[in-house]
């Protein structure tokens, strides 16, 4: 394949950054968009160019490292799918492809498509937890699980906290990632002690790191590789709801 | 800090109270929409209609203070979110393609203000009698001012424009308020909007169908 790509090149995080033409011809359709971006570097590096700077470390769509705003989608066209599991079958022969970082406030670029995503660590850390004794392991069935409720939370665990959601949300919000790691603790027996608290201190968070608000649009829901469902959403709206009445004063 | 106000800091507050007061809209239009219709039945029956509203004196002051109210609150919690969403993304994308985000929900901000002039000018036209456009009005005959101002071009076509603003938003916020208030139940696709739809369809059909029965001659 011959393509040709606008990338967002930007030195440092107070640099001014432009969008820069490449030119790459004899690509693979097999490559995943990642290897293409590789084989683009190698090539700038033997003009003695900097090579264009992405996250990436799995390379297999679980560690949620990779990003990329691709011809205006998050991780490109194919849904369900992270940038690395993209592969280059899916662009035209002779296409142009915008590549830009995410977008956010809270996303400060580093570097050309390298922004810092530690906001999402950090509403984590608020309550993204549960507080248990730890010991040698219980027996598995000590603690009865419904299937729904199993089945529930490992849906939104799925979530690999790539950021894809806040990136595509047109107010740049992590409702659907935040409302996904307080549901998948929320659903559970081992999650309920915490659980009004937990909302309380995420949302917190969530709005000290300066993410946007929910207008369900339903971009994220579309963007996120785990296809994790706005469902989440509205659940973490309730739950804040009934938290907010009982447990502030 | 009372529970109130700390509640009303965060977005999913302000939200609340948009999905609240959006409700009491909701409820308000299509009571409305229906009362209109009367015009069809003829003179007598939408004229005793507006007599009978007014003869219940206290109560219509507390039904149009809880609208005022509700609208303000709908307005003020609006602006807040604009702003905080817009902030939360200084830098816009070069590049970036709506995937499934309706056109109704991208408006939800334009038409919401479209809908703030269309109801200050409406209460001003048929409420109060400061807007003529027919030059005639008169507080005792709703009919007549219906017929005289919908005879005009252009007040036809603003309440049409108008009403389409409200057909979108209502598309987009029948269905967006209850999973603001957490009320949905979980759903295999959380984007389907039937109810909504419906919604949206039948208040600007019952809200369309007097301006332009008037226009056209069917009615006066
Ligand atoms: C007849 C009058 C109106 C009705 C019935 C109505 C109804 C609603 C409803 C039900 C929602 C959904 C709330 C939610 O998702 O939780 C909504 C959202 C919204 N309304 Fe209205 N509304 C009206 C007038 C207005 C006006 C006058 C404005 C602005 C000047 C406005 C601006 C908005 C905005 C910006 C949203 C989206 C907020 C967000 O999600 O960020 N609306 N409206
Ligand atoms: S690199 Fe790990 S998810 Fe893409």
């Amino acid at each position: 394949m011959h393509l040709r790509l606008r990338v967002w090149r930007q030195a440092s995080a107070t640099a001014t950054g432009k969008l820069v033409e490449y030119d790459a011809p004899n690509i693979s359709p097999d490559m995943s968009f990642l290897e293409m971006l590789d084989v683009v570097n190698e090539r700038l590096m033997e003009k003695g160019d900097d090579p264009i700077a992405f996250d990436h470390d799995c390379r297999e769509g679980i560690c949620g490292s990779c990003s990329l705003m691709i011809n205006g989608a998050a991780h490109g066209p194919m849904k369900a799918t992270a940038t690395c599991q993209l592969h280059m079958r899916s662009f035209r022969d002779g296409e142009t492809i915008d590549v830009e970082p995410w977008r956010a406030k809270a996303f400060p670029v580093i570097r050309d498509l390298v922004v810092d995503r530690s906001a999402l660590d950090r509403i984590i850390q608020a309550g993204g937890f549960i507080s248990a004794a730890t010991g040698g392991a219980q027996d598995a069935n000590a603690i009865l699980v419904p299937k729904t409720a199993a089945d529930a939370a490992m849906d939104a665990a799925a979530c690999i906290g790539c950021g894809a959601c806040v990136a595509a949300c047109p107010n740049a919000s992590a409702s659907l990632f935040t409302a996904s790691k307080i549901s998948h603790l929320g659903h559970l027996p081992q999650g309920q002690p915490e659980r009004r608290r937990r909302v309380l201190s995420m949302v917190n968070q969530m709005e000290l790191e300066e993410f946007g608000g929910c207008t369900l649009y339903g971009e994220c829901q579309e963007a996120c590789p785990k296809e994790i469902s706005i469902d989440t959403i509205s659940r973490m709206n309730g739950d804040f709801i009934r938290a907010g009445l009982t447990d502030w004063r | 800090m009372s529970r109130a106000l700390r509640f009303y800091r965060s977005a999913i507050g302000k939200k609340v109270v948009m999905a609240v007061t959006g409700l009491i809209g909701i409820a308000f239009v299509i009571a409305h929409m229906t009362g209109n219709l009367l015009a069809f039945a003829g003179p007598e029956a939408i004229n005793s209609y507006s007599h009978f509203l007014k003869s219940t004196g206290e109560l219509l002051l507390v039904l149009r203070a809880v609208l005022i109210v509700a609208v303000i609150l709908h307005v003020i919690a609006a602006a807040q979110l604009t702003i905080q969403n817009r902030a939360a993304r200084p830098m816009g994308y070069v590049d970036r393609e709506p995937q499934v985000s309706t056109w109704a929900s991208r408006t939800m901000r334009w038409g919401g203000l479209l809908l703030l002039v269309f109801i200050v000018l409406h209460i001003l036209h048929f409420t109060t009698g400061d807007l003529k456009p027919a030059g005639v009005f008169s507080t005792a005959d709703v009919y007549g001012n219906i017929i005289a101002s919908f005879r005009i071009w252009w007040v036809v076509l603003f309440y049409l424009i108008s009403m389409i603003a409200l057909g979108f938003h209502l598309y987009h916020g029948a269905w967006s308020s209850v999973r603001s208030l957490g009320l949905r139940q979980p759903s295999p696709n959380p984007l389907q909007r039937r109810v909504a739809l419906a919604v949206a369809a039948i208040v600007w059909a019952g809200f369309v169908a007097v301006p332009v029965a008037v226009f056209v001659g069917l009615v006066g």
